[in-house]
């Protein structure tokens, strides 16, 4: 269970997190909605700990991670798969090499239970066949899936998003769509997904939150959601403009 | 009065910098002694900085070694001591040009490209990356280079010595009449075993200073592509600067 309680954050001053407060229980998948450059990515960095707020408290399973530090935070940041924004995967290993890097480091399966598993894992989404290649030598599609499966590896109980489907055409976004689904359905895991895909990411949460200027204006779910009043979260919804349009 | 904020906000950033350099280099320093070593990053990077650098410090190790010679000759037959060179020329490259000149070509070609490394991990999020996979980046990213640096440096001015050494030789003795056994005879009654262990001494220091700066830089290099160059930029030329103005201090100790 993921808790966060009047999390603030300012940067030279400049206040990104303004008290934000929400709660994702087990297994429940939680969208993170809102305009580009309002803190949607600073909030998720909170959440596993590379950033830290000046207030406020973020608890995993009960355990703050503002204030863990050393083996308490490895501890905490064991139970997290991260999926980046652009994959983030390393450039100097090759996509099977990538998968099995959390295995080979935090594990200590022999070499053909990795092979297994890592195999296993790029099935899942979609990369057999692509285990030789290096990142720059694949899409940005497939960047993504191999990001995915190497987050996956160590069977995480929390699952972070950073807008993974940004960039990619609709059946790719669609395909990325179905594999958290389906993931999900078989890990069981707690997850964050910040994303602007509205509404298909309504089929996939249970919740869904709504960041603006620094605080949340709206949670709940996908259906409360698209049924709330609040005229920021319908222009999001329905995707109208901050500019007037030319004639 | 802007002026004076616009002193107090350089020199408050300026102390931040040198405070956060500092514990950089102790956080690196004390997970060198943490084990596991990554022991195939670490040889990894021994080939980048160390095997990778020898064609150059070759290259200007000769070239040096034949100026050298040649400049000794000329300002030594001044004062009828030209049987002097092999040990001039030896002491100069063992002491002192060995060394710096082998630093600052190593800094030029695997310090820049170390910084950009590392700064694109940043920017791409791969030391996020490491972190969230509660995986310690100074251990992967740092330790290693560190290391490879400190057993690089004093190799490659050995190298770049030798070379220069036989660079001298080929000018005073082969084209400039120098008598060969003065050459290497006479270097052998004047340089000592301090000598050796001084310059070994420096470049092991230099190696600090380069893999440092170079890592800290592209550690905390700024957003996109020019953040990355410019942190490139910075560690070159801070790294350059400190190496000579760290060679002075030595110097002037060793003595």
């Amino acid at each position: 269970m993921i808790d966060v309680i009047d999390l603030h954050k300012s940067f030279n001053g400049f206040p990104v997190l303004k008290g934000i407060s929400l709660r994702v229980e087990k297994g429940e998948i939680l969208a993170l909605i809102g305009k580009s450059g309002y803190g949607k990515s600073v909030f998720l960095k909170h959440i596993v700990g590379l950033l830290k707020g000046d207030q406020g408290k973020v608890l995993i399973n009960g355990e703050d991670i503002t204030t863990s530090k050393g083996t308490g935070l490895e501890k905490l940041r064991k139970k997290f798969g991260f999926l980046f924004q652009g994959g983030a995967l390393f450039d100097s290993l090759n996509i099977f090499d990538n998968v099995a890097f959390p295995l080979r480091e935090k594990t200590r399966m022999k070499e053909t239970d990795i092979r297994d598993k890592v195999l296993f894992e790029l099935e899942q989404v979609g990369l057999q066949g692509s285990e030789k290649k290096y990142p720059a030598e694949i899409s940005g599609g497939m960047k993504k899936r191999a990001a995915f499966a190497r987050s996956l590896i160590l069977d995480p109980e929390i699952m972070l998003f950073d807008e993974p489907t940004t960039g990619l055409d609709p059946i790719i976004a669609n395909t990325i769509h179905t594999l958290i689904k389906n993931i999900h359905e078989r890990l069981k895991f707690t997850g964050i997904i910040v994303t602007h895909e509205i509404p298909r990411i309504f089929s996939i949460v249970q919740k869904v939150a709504m960041l603006n200027d620094g605080v949340i204006i709206a949670q709940g779910t996908p259906q409360e959601i698209q049924a709330s009043p609040h005229p920021l979260v319908q222009q999001f919804i329905v995707g109208g403009t901050e500019i007037a349009e030319g004639n | 009065m802007n002026w004076i904020r616009a002193l107090g906000k350089f020199t408050l950033t300026t102390l931040r910098g040198l405070g956060e350099a500092g514990v950089f280099l102790v956080k690196g320093f004390s997970w060198a002694f943490i084990p596991p070593l990554k022991f195939h990053r670490f040889i990894k990077q021994i080939q980048f900085i160390g095997v990778n650098s020898t064609l150059i410090v070759l290259l200007t190790g000769a070239f040096t070694g034949m100026v050298l010679g040649i400049q000794g000759y000329y300002s030594l037959k001044k004062f009828g001591a030209d049987a002097l060179l092999g040990p001039a020329v030896a002491i100069s490259l063992i002491r002192e040009l060995g060394p710096v000149i082998s630093a600052l070509m190593v800094t030029g070609r695997a310090g820049s490209a170390l910084t950009a490394e590392i700064g694109i991990m940043r920017i791409s999020e791969q030391i996020d990356a490491l972190e969230v996979m509660a995986l310690n980046p100074f251990r992967y990213l740092v330790v290693p280079n560190f290391l490879a640096g400190i057993i690089s440096f004093p190799l490659l001015a050995s190298i770049f010595n030798v070379i220069g050494i036989y660079g001298g030789y080929l000018v005073g003795v082969k084209l400039l009449g120098v008598s060969a056994g003065g050459y290497f005879g006479e270097m052998r009654s004047y340089v000592d075993i301090q000598d050796i262990l001084d310059g070994l001494y420096k470049s092991l220091s230099f190696g600090v200073i380069m893999t440092w700066i170079c890592c800290y830089k592209g550690y905390n290099a700024g957003y996109g592509a020019e953040g990355v160059s410019k942190a490139t930029t910075q560690a070159v030329v801070t790294s350059s600067v400190l190496i000579l103005v760290w060679d002075y201090f030595l110097t002037s100790v060793m003595f």
